[in-house]
């Protein structure tokens, strides 16, 4: 019988097997960041460990970085210990580091596809859910814990137990104004935030095929939002012009070696997943959550579910405390909220193409009185090309802030907070209770629903907005 | 890591299903740099409320987490097993974990005990009634009882073995080193290195 992507990747992979345990699985990439990563390190120095490859380890700041003054040192002492002790971690064991400001400095998960270390048909974990990003390259790509994150670097490999196989297929075309934001929200809003529990997902279809990279990677981001381990889709032509002369990416000859093994790694015609989903392309719509888990979302044209229509008790009970926080009231339609803030940035939506995305939106209009959008580009790398093309001044121009390199409020670890109360329109990729900061109120969206929410003060999409005058 | 056999303590009923790892412990608290002392951000911000279940004097000393379904979902941040851990948990029931949570959690020698719903509701019910009432979370038959609750939980084998001996992970893996040895030496060459490239 065929074997599905994830399936060929796993089994490329295994160091060891035996009855009744799990998988020994090499790991060729491991990436490292400063929050989940400083006691693995302290539990190796205690058992008087090393790190088996440093070279096939990478580590950056991300998580606390300032993304204002991000030249001078974190005025919050606790998040400066955290980076400084990753530094001295970094050096202590050999590890390459990305601080913060340097020029490949950003989010664990634009930085190592922009590099181009992850490649089709690797593993690559981190210490980070939503590792599976990197899972749009056609890579093995899951989230550990602080304990794995140990493991990992003293032995370069993880046990793991087989992942059952699911395939989301996305067939037709999407329509215009429609993201990859808006499929994948769409998406767990379908299967549920445990629909995908236990699952590598894999992501096909016409719609899929014709999505660049980046956009693949917010898909496979969210994976983990349904509950799965890990999101991928199989390596095509747009895989291989997007890795093609990044600085690792494979060189010469190198090149047409690994193309070859490339092209093999697509799911075989007659392979069988254990379960599959399908969404027709053209009925998706620009898509936000009005809960308080990536689930609980509709599309923008929809009103504030009542709970009593939920017929599944949790799911009503679940909807009650969600407005309750919220502070939404059923039948209000989705546009007619209100945010005080527009976030637009983190791993999910924090690359090139969502920046231009939304600076096109925003181009010769203004954000909205009353409202503040702040504008976090993923990698310093993305910074620097945004600023070459002269974004920055759009967002400026426009009244919006435009900040450094990091995760921001994606998850308020830095100082980029919501106030208790406050509500935000952010196209980061969790809306639970007090993530954006404690009583801030999130409601995800895509880059373009994000920058006509800051135009407009409430809930909307592009095609909302009146014709800009004079451009 | 501490053996786990058959543990007896008090529960307490977590009456809320999706408990995510943002709530289990805020990111706040992932800045420290060190293992143990997470204690105080164990549901920091619903402990704000003195009427939660945590705060209620007949539930101090519990060693038993009651929870509902799908428990630990979200973030992949270990803080919260330790949260756990350092508060004085030793077993979490619950219908359903986050797939992470669970691997997390057996590392760090905490049982998550997968129950039938209905288990779980009986449970509630026994330690509202009688907070006192001792629970018995028995890894070597994989049962759990408590007052007139008797049933089977499952666990995963491969975690219950190791939570039987008390095993760490990274020795047994390096019981395997030649094989990694010898897996790196057949890893095509053309796979990148994070080491900077020249040029
Ligand atoms: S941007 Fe948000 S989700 Fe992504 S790594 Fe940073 S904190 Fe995590």
């Amino acid at each position: 019988m065929g074997r599905t992507l994830a399936e060929k990747v796993w089994d490329a992979h295994v160091v060891h097997r035996a009855g009744g345990e799990p998988d020994l699985l090499y790991v060729d990439l491991h990436l490292v960041h400063e929050v989940t990563s400083p006691q693995a390190f302290e539990g190796l120095r205690l058992a008087g460990r090393r790190v088996r490859r440093p070279d096939l380890t990478l580590a950056t700041e991300d998580h606390n970085v300032p993304t204002i003054g991000i030249d001078l040192p974190i005025a919050d002492p606790v998040s400066r210990t955290q980076v400084e002790t990753l530094r001295r971690n970094c050096e202590e064991f050999g590890l390459v580091l990305h601080r913060m400001g340097e020029a490949e400095q950003g989010i664990v998960h634009i930085i190592g596809p922009q590099l181009g270390l992850t490649q089709p048909g690797m593993t690559v974990v981190c210490g980070d859910s939503h590792t599976s990003t990197h899972g749009a390259f056609g890579a093995l790509a899951f989230g550990v814990g602080t304990s794995e994150v140990e493991h990992v670097l003293a032995t370069q490999t993880l046990p793991m137990r087989p992942f059952r196989t699911m395939a989301v297929t996305v067939d037709g075309q999407l329509r215009p104004g429609v993201t990859a934001k808006d499929v994948v929200l769409a998406m767990i809003a379908t299967i549920g935030t445990g629909g995908g529990q236990g699952y590598v997902i894999e992501y096909r279809g016409e719609a899929i095929r014709a999505l660049s990279m980046e956009a693949r990677m917010t898909i496979c981001n969210m994976s983990i939002e349904a509950g799965a381990r890990a999101g991928m889709v199989a390596p095509d032509e747009t895989t291989f012009a997007y890795l093609k002369d990044r600085s690792h990416a494979p060189h010469g000859s190198d090149w047409d070696v690994a193309l070859e093994a490339w092209r093999a790694l697509g799911t075989d015609d007659d392979a069988v997943f254990d379960a599959e989903v399908v969404l027709r392309a053209e009925q998706i719509e620009p898509f936000v959550t009005w809960g308080t888990n990536p689930g609980q979302g509709l599309p923008l044209s929809a009103s504030v579910p009542d709970p009593a229509s939920f017929s599944d008790e949790g799911a009503r009970n679940a909807a009650e405390r969600a407005l309750e926080y919220m502070g939404l009231t059923p039948g209000t339609p989705l546009r007619d909220i209100a945010v005080d803030t527009v976030f637009l940035g983190s791993c999910t939506n924090g690359r090139i193409e969502d920046l231009r995305a939304a600076a096109e939106v925003i181009r010769g209009r203004r954000v909205a009185d009353g409202v503040r959008m702040l504008v976090v580009p993923g990698s310093m790398q993305v910074r620097a090309q945004a600023e070459y093309e002269g974004l920055d001044e759009l967002f400026l121009e426009a009244g919006a802030e435009w900040r450094s390199a990091g995760c921001s409020m994606c998850l308020g670890m830095n100082p980029d907070q919501l106030a208790p109360g406050e509500r935000s329109a952010s196209t980061s990729n969790r809306n639970f209770e007090g993530r954006q900061g404690r009583g801030g109120r999130t409601h995800l969206v895509s880059p373009l629903v994000a920058a006509a929410t800051a135009v407009t003060g409430r809930l909307s999409a592009p095609a909302d907005l009146p014709q800009r005058v004079g451009v | 890591m501490e053996r786990f056999t058959v543990h007896t303590g008090t529960a307490v009923p977590l009456r809320r299903s999706n408990v995510d790892t943002d709530q289990i412990i805020p990111a706040e608290y992932l800045k420290r740099v060190t293992r143990t002392g997470f204690e105080d951000g164990l549901f920091a911000a619903w402990r704000k409320d003195p009427g939660f279940v945590l705060n209620r004097p007949e539930y101090s000393g519990a060693s038993i987490l009651v929870a509902g379904t799908d428990f630990g979902t979200g973030s992949s941040r270990e803080h919260a097993v330790w949260a756990l851990h350092d508060h004085g948990f030793r077993a979490v029931v619950s219908p359903r974990f986050g797939d992470i949570f669970r691997g997390n959690a057996g590392k760090s020698g905490l049982l998550t005990a997968c129950v039938e719903q209905e288990v779980v509701e009986r449970l509630w019910a026994t330690v509202e009634a009688e907070p006192t009432t001792p629970v018995t979370v028995d890894l070597v038959a994989r049962r759990v009882s408590a007052g007139g609750v008797a049933a089977p939980f499952e666990v995963d084998d491969y975690a219950r073995w190791r939570l039987l001996e008390g095993l760490d992970d990274i020795g047994l893996t390096l019981r395997h080193v030649d094989q990694i040895e010898l897996f790196e030496a057949t890893r095509p060459s053309q796979l990148p290195r994070t080491v900077p490239v020249d040029g």
